[in-house]
């Protein structure tokens, strides 16, 4: 794995400002995404972590501090990333192939090329014959897989996964995440994955921020080695070393109900 | 479900079940024949009996005989025309030009703001009460009554379509805004399409809005059309003049509201 830097945090704060108050929602956060690289982001519930991702993608700018993505400073919505949300939010007056051709739509980037491309990807991850389907024809796993080709489609270098596991049942999510961290490192691209699941952290990312509650500061980094046969998360909940680290974040997210 | 797409035979049980339900739907549906029919009976029979007098109350055979006499002075498409018209231009008008204002405010919160009392107090005010105020400033003429019925329609297509703006999921702008999507792409990719449904409520609620502008037009100031017929039948006692205008706007009303009911199947295929 190369080193080179894709994303870059730099002392980055952001407040949120109402009527009531301001709410600091993260504090002073600082680190590196090398290219390539899957980082699992882990933390309490409302602590900010869907804050960082914002901040990354260019739809809200840190109160102080800068976030640099390719060396250069977030400004707004970038090709180079996209964002994968909790829900599909497939738009159900358009067909997937329609549907998938949302981002490329939004950009005027839609041609002939770009459309056989769109088609390949659906067909590589078996929605080919649902292309003129409408959304609530399929299951939730199909309809997440058809959100994830509409950010590939965009062909971002890096894509950003907010808890994009949570609305589907347990068996879905475990062959979802299976899946969607082999298209991932399949494509070649760069990850940051928001969950409060443990376990899905560690079964997909190379390594976990673990950030503590609000307003979220770093509270550790850990390197995921696992001495797993496969890299793929389903075989790597097997490897021995999983349950050390789900014990280490387990204790540093400190819960209490 | 699955006997949708599989070619297995209908089982038994699910053969009788279908005919249930499709007995049931025949039942329901001869109900509603069966009372239409002897109501219309009834009336006929209480007329012919002198047991009420059909001075006062008409009969179904006088409203036959009249819509023919009406149809034979070569008068009865001209009326019925001319209200089916206003109605239709009523609530055209009336919703396309409150969709464009809930974009409007829409678009810029400020304005909506603003707007936000004028609107309440509009909504509340019966817009009928504004009829002499529209035949002093316009005339009393056609344009006058559609008029009525636009302010009728106006304030409410407004305010449904603003809200049904106003709830789409803000999730799917994100989504639209993490591919760096602009204010007009938001509102013609994901909030126009997002509130059809609302728009076509809107024009359900329209239609019955309309009617009511257009007949309280007719009323006030019209010549011609299926409101005056009513007006004047009462004013010369004819009452079988103003049974068979009600008779004939019952028809065209419901038709009319069919006709929206059919356009929101065609654009809402999407949605089963």
């Amino acid at each position: 794995m190369n080193n080179k830097v894709v994303v870059n945090l730099e002392n980055v704060s952001m407040k949120y400002h109402s009527l009531e108050g301001e709410t600091p929602a993260i504090n002073n956060i600082s680190f590196k995404v090398n290219e390539g690289e899957f980082i699992g982001i882990v933390g309490p519930s409302g602590c900010g972590k869907t804050t960082i991702l914002s901040l990354i993608a260019g739809l809200i700018k840190p109160t102080t501090g800068q976030v640099l993505v390719y060396g250069k400073k977030v400004q707004g919505p970038s090709t180079s990333v996209g964002y994968m949300l909790q829900q599909d939010h497939l738009f159900e007056w358009r067909n997937i192939m329609q549907n998938a051709l949302l981002g490329l739509e939004i950009r005027g980037k839609v041609n002939e090329d770009s459309k056989r491309k769109v088609e390949r990807l659906l067909e590589t991850y078996g929605l080919g014959e649902f292309k003129k389907h409408y959304p609530d024809q399929l299951s939730g796993g199909m309809r997440q897989r058809a959100a994830l080709i509409r950010t590939l489609a965009i062909d971002p270098k890096i894509l950003l996964l907010d808890e994009p596991f949570s609305a589907l049942d347990y068996q879905t999510r475990l062959v979802m995440s299976d899946e969607v961290s082999t298209i991932i490192r399949k494509e070649g691209k760069t990850a940051l994955l928001v969950t409060h699941d443990i376990s899905e952290a560690i079964s997909m990312a190379d390594r976990v921020i673990v950030l503590s509650e609000r307003p979220a500061t770093i509270k550790n980094i850990h390197e995921i080695q696992l001495t797993s046969e496969d890299n793929n998360p389903i075989s790597r909940r097997q490897a021995p070393e999983f349950r050390q680290y789900f014990n280490a974040i387990w204790k540093e997210l400190d819960v209490h109900v | 479900m699955y006997n949708r797409n599989s070619n297995n035979p209908i089982s038994k049980e699910h053969a009788k079940y279908i005919s249930k339900i499709k007995r049931n739907r025949l039942m329901v549906r001869f109900s509603q024949i069966a009372i239409l029919l002897a109501f219309i009976a009834l009336w006929e029979l209480a007329a012919r009996l002198n047991l009420i007098d059909a001075f006062i109350t008409s009969q179904p055979s006088r409203i036959i005989s009249t819509i023919k006499s009406l149809y034979q002075e070569g008068v009865l498409l001209m009326h019925v025309s001319i209200t089916i018209y206003e109605t239709i231009i009523g609530f055209v008008l009336g919703t396309m030009l409150g969709t464009v204002v809930a974009i409007i405010l829409w678009w810029s919160e400020f304005a909506a703001k603003v707007a936000d009392p004028y609107l309440v107090v509009l909504n509340s005010l019966p817009k009928v009460a504004l009829g002499p105020i529209i035949i002093v400033w316009i005339g009393a003429g056609p344009f006058a009554i559609i008029t009525m019925a636009l302010l009728v329609s106006l304030i409410v297509t407004i305010i449904t379509v603003l809200n049904g703006f106003m709830e789409v999921n803000p999730d799917k702008i994100k989504l639209l805004q993490t591919f760096g999507a602009n204010k007009t792409q938001i509102l013609k990719k994901v909030v126009l399409p997002a509130s059809i449904p609302t728009i076509i409520s809107a024009v359900k609620i329209n239609v019955g809005m309309s009617w009511v502008g257009v007949i309280v037009g007719e009323f006030l100031v019209s010549k011609a059309g299926l409101g005056h017929l009513i007006v004047y039948g009462g004013q010369v006692f004819k009452l079988d003049l103003v049974m068979t205008s009600v008779f004939i706007l019952s028809i065209a009303a419901a038709l009319m509201y069919q006709f929206v009911a059919w356009l929101e199947k065609k654009f809402l295929k999407w949605q089963r």
